[in-house]
């Protein structure tokens, strides 16, 4: 390996560790406030660039009808006047997308729409209605959506791989596109943005509060369902927007967010599913990682990266107490 | 009645001449197998896997390298098979076992897939996505089951035993334990049970179980390639138990069939409404997974099981096991805490607290709402760790052991909210106590060799019970009891632990003042008989009827002992209570 090869994987790492980044952040906040571990997260991430590609070549996506569907069922769970939001803004999303048929540049934010609108409808169609249920029936309810989302994601774009054109072409330097730079932009917008909602705003703060303790952020007149709502859809416009900007680079196909969305969980759990630092370092660590696994023994890397897991998990068992009370 | 279940071996008789029904009745008692492994990690343990796929990969690929590679007996492969997963469970779970609950079914999501991955890549060994063909076919007794018809009596065979199997666990300590454990770690460890260790023994039982089930699945199609064992399929496993019940052996049978045929019937319609060909099913096994998650938690099966016959409850009939009252000099000391300090953040629970219990005495720990007196409990107990002092108990530093090391040395402790499992009956609560008691491990329980002391530890708990006033309510399901039976309850598990020294957290709370009466009059004559008491309590007119001496607590500070008539006079405790200055 020389110097430049060395280059290459270190931006290669970087501009994947970002988004591992991104889908950690996500992963960890949903977590913090729901309880739910959000594993279909690299289906929201996955509809943005194939919905996108559709619009593109003047097709109506199939994530459209899921995404009205799901408003649909929301709305009637809803009931009553709460139902009137899920409806408008179906509405407006449908006609964003025939908009979308004729102006192209139109098409970026209502993909990303629709993810967030799907992955609200997500939380309110199934995950509220499980109200006070375990960790581990949420994760089974997560894990059955994940593999419902993917095979819906085969039937809607087919099995093959496309690659949308990307929004600045050219490259700065060797190994580094101008597209590259925007993913390296836009994770750190993101990462500035999120810490400034939380630790500026009232309503991040609130947030915080609800997902530190739910009782207490109800008696003080924090709605848990409006904080899961929120929580979904930071965690959804975090994976849309990545989805959109990594298509380019990487070819989108339906089966593309899962393991993007596991080596999120990998960062997730290098930070205990707690810590939002640690999860983003993480993140870069496992881009490291995987980039070195890539160059050494590419036919294994994406089984090599979970060995990551074993000395986070191992260090962490050591702290752990006995007995959870 | 169990026996019944042998009736299942009928079942290829009577579909002999429908050879598409033989198959499925062979996919049937594999699936059966590995839902039935979830059995044991979700049903029983609260636990959950997605990743039985890969430990039957791990059962599959060594029968198929042993036998196609080597040539050896497809016997020797079952050998490898089992303990490959064994040995895997024992990574995964040694690994995760001791984290919060969730760590352990996200890491096998992860496992899953690089297992999935490698199966795929290590082409030189596993043949890659071709895998590996020509399996010999099993040979029993000279007799080769080389066709379906032969295969599901095996297969069944084995799901038969299995079930027979796992009913054991479900009627023994650790059945008993492993429920606990799902519902309140904290009272589970307290009367013995180690959460880590126990839990990575359901892993193994697990792990081990599916890998059985690729055995078989590897010499039924006789082909061995990785799309059998990858995330899809295990999810699958767990879509069926959990849509059958996973509560209930029963309903995890259920749902294997009902999804088994299910599967093949979409296999065949999905691509013909889609008009393209793919793994659709999936998507079905998704909407469906979350279908029942919302509408029918539990399952099929407690939606129709209402409609069955229950079956009776039994009352114990066996020798209780031996009760040995306490031993020992009156008045030595049992239990010596020391200097014990305790913060919460800022907020300095408990500071610089000593005092010693002496056998045979009523030691009441009072003091007003916040003094610290829980807090001393679970120091005491192990439930927390101190951050200075000391604790002997019998002379013994138990100071930083962990609650299920802390027990069996003689010390239990009821709650001040009860923590009781409300879905098992009376009597089953109580028997959780006689964990560290009783002795029968994993083999022995499997085996049903423990039945005897099962019957004996329940024949104890029902003593327990009778010695408490509840023995009329022991097959009632502990959740109908009011909150003083409950406490009642809580006294009857220690009791039937066999500890000496009872640590009772406000068991007066929610008696009426008859049942008060009887409880004081319990708690003397278990005093007389040698056990030693530490009591919490709020009611005065108990505490100081009933107690030898008194420790009273303000702020997280002792302010005062001696007999119930010093403290009382005590101007310290009266500014305490009522405010008054000192």
């Amino acid at each position: 390996m020389d110097a430049t090869i060395l280059g290459l994987l270190l931006l290669d790492a970087l501009q994947n560790g970002v988004i591992y980044g991104l889908m950690a952040v996500g992963l960890v906040l949903v977590f913090a406030v729901t309880r739910v571990i959000l594993v279909p997260i690299g289906e929201l991430l996955m509809f943005a660039p194939l919905s996108l590609v559709w619009l593109h070549s003047g097709k109506l996506p199939g994530t459209l009808a899921l995404a009205l569907a799901l408003g649909l069922l929301w709305a009637l769970l809803a009931r009553g006047r709460g139902g009137l939001w899920p409806l408008l803004g179906g509405l407006g999303l449908f006609l964003l997308f025939l908009l979308a048929l004729k102006a192209p540049l139109l098409a970026y934010p209502a993909s990303v729409l629709l993810v967030v609108y799907l992955g609200v409808a997500t939380y309110r169609v199934f995950f509220q209605p499980m109200r006070e249920a375990t960790v581990l029936a949420y994760l089974i309810m997560a894990v059955g959506l994940h593999v419902a989302y993917q095979g819906l994601g085969l039937v809607f774009f087919g099995p093959e791989q496309y690659r949308p054109a990307p929004l600045l072409s050219g490259e700065v330097v060797v190994g580094l596109s101008w597209q590259g730079v925007l993913v390296l932009l836009f994770a750190g917008a993101a990462v500035l943005g999120l810490y400034l909602f939380f630790r500026l705003s009232l309503y991040g703060k609130a947030l915080l509060a609800a997902a530190q303790n739910r009782l207490g952020a109800r008696l003080s007149g924090i709605r848990p369902e409006e904080a899961g709502m929120v929580a979904f859809a930071i965690a959804s416009l975090l994976a849309g927007i990545s989805g959109l900007l990594l298509a380019p680079l990487i070819n989108a196909a339906y089966f593309m967010g899962f393991m993007l969305g596991l080596k999120g969980f990998v960062a997730a759990i290098l930070g205990g599913l707690v810590s939002y630092p640690v999860a983003l370092l993480g993140a870069l660590l496992v881009g490291l990682f995987e980039s070195l696994t890539s160059f050494y023994a590419s036919a294994y890397k994406e089984a090599l990266v979970f060995l990551l897991l074993v000395p986070a998990l191992f260090l962490q068992s050591l702290r752990a107490r006995a007995v959870e009370e | 009645m169990r026996y019944l279940w042998f009736a299942l071996l009928l079942l290829p008789l009577l579909l002999a001449p429908f050879p598409f029904y033989l198959t499925l009745l062979n996919f049937f008692a594999l699936s059966a197998l590995v839902a039935l492994s979830l059995y044991v990690l979700t049903g029983l343990g609260g636990m959950t896997s997605f990743a039985q796929a890969a430990f039957m990969g791990m059962g599959a690929y060594a029968t198929a390298l042993l036998t196609v590679k080597g040539g050896f007996s497809p016997w020797l492969g079952l050998l490898l098979g089992l303990a490959l997963s064994f040995l895997l469970a024992l990574v995964l779970g040694g690994l995760t076992v001791r984290l919060k609950g969730h760590f352990l079914p996200l890491s096998t999501i992860a496992w899953q897939v690089a297992l999935y991955i490698l199966a795929g890549n290590l082409v030189g060994l596993t043949g890659g996505h071709t895998g590996l063909t020509d399996l010999p076919p099993l040979l029993l007794l000279g007799l080769p089951l080389d066709n379906t018809f032969r295969y599901a009596f095996l297969g069944l065979f084995l799901l038969v035993l299995s079930v027979l199997a796992l009913q054991n666990l479900r009627e023994s300590r650790l059945g008993r334990a492993l429920l606990a454990l799902r519902g309140d770690a904290l009272a589970a460890a307290s009367f013995g049970v180690d959460p880590a260790g126990l839990r990575l023994k359901a892993f193994l039982l697990a792990g081990v179980m599916a890998g059985l089930a690729g055995f078989l699945y590897a010499h039924f199609l006789r082909f061995v390639n990785p799309t059998p064992f990858s995330l899809e399929a295990s999810i699958k496993y767990l879509v069926m138990a959990v849509a059958g019940g996973v509560g209930a052996i029963p309903g995890v049978l259920l749902g294997a069939a009902l999804f088994t045929g299910l599967e093949d019937w979409l296999k065949d319609l999905l691509p013909l409404l889609l008009g393209r060909q793919g793994n659709y099913e999936t998507i079905a096994y998704g909407l469906v997974l979350a279908a029942i998650l919302i509408l029918a938690p539990r399952g099929l099966w407690p939606l129709l099981a209402r409609y069955l016959p229950q079956k009776e409850g039994r009352l114990p009939q066996e020798a209780p096991l031996p009760l040995k009252p306490p031993s020992g000099a009156r008045g030595e000391v049992v239990l010596e805490a020391q200097g014990l300090r305790k913060a919460f953040g800022g907020l300095l629970a408990v500071s610089g607290v000593s005092f010693t219990l002496r056998r045979g005495e009523i030691l009441a720990l009072i003091g007003p709402n916040g003094a610290g007196k829980t807090t001393v409990f679970n120091l005491i107990t192990g439930a927390i760790l101190p951050d200075g002092g000391r604790v002997f108990l019998f002379g013994r530093e138990i100071t930083g052991l962990p609650p299920y090391r802390i027990h069996p040395l003689g010390l239990g402790r009821t709650f001040q909210h009860p923590h009781l499992f409300p879905e098992l009956s009376v009597l089953e609560n109580v028997a959780l106590g006689t964990y560290a008691r009783t002795r029968a491990g994993f083999p022995q329980v499997l085996l049903g060799l423990h039945r005897k002391e099962e019957g004996r530890a329940l024949a104890l708990a029902y003593q327990a019970l009778k010695r408490v006033g509840l023995e009329s309510l022991a097959l009632e399901k502990a959740e109908r009891l009011p909150a003083g039976q409950q406490r009642l309850l809580e006294i009857a598990r220690v009791l039937a632990s066999g500890a000496e020294v009872l640590l009772l957290d406000e068991p007066g709370a929610g008696l009426r003042a008859g049942e008060k009466r009887e409880l004081a009059h319990l708690l003397r004559s278990l005093s007389r008989e040698g056990y030693t008491i530490l009591i919490v309590d709020h009611d005065m007119d108990l505490i100081m009827g009933l107690a030898d001496r008194v420790v009273v607590m303000n702020y997280g500070e002792k302010i005062a002992e001696g007999t119930p008539m010093e403290v009382q006079r005590n101007p310290l405790v009266r500014a305490a209570y009522l405010g008054e200055v000192a």
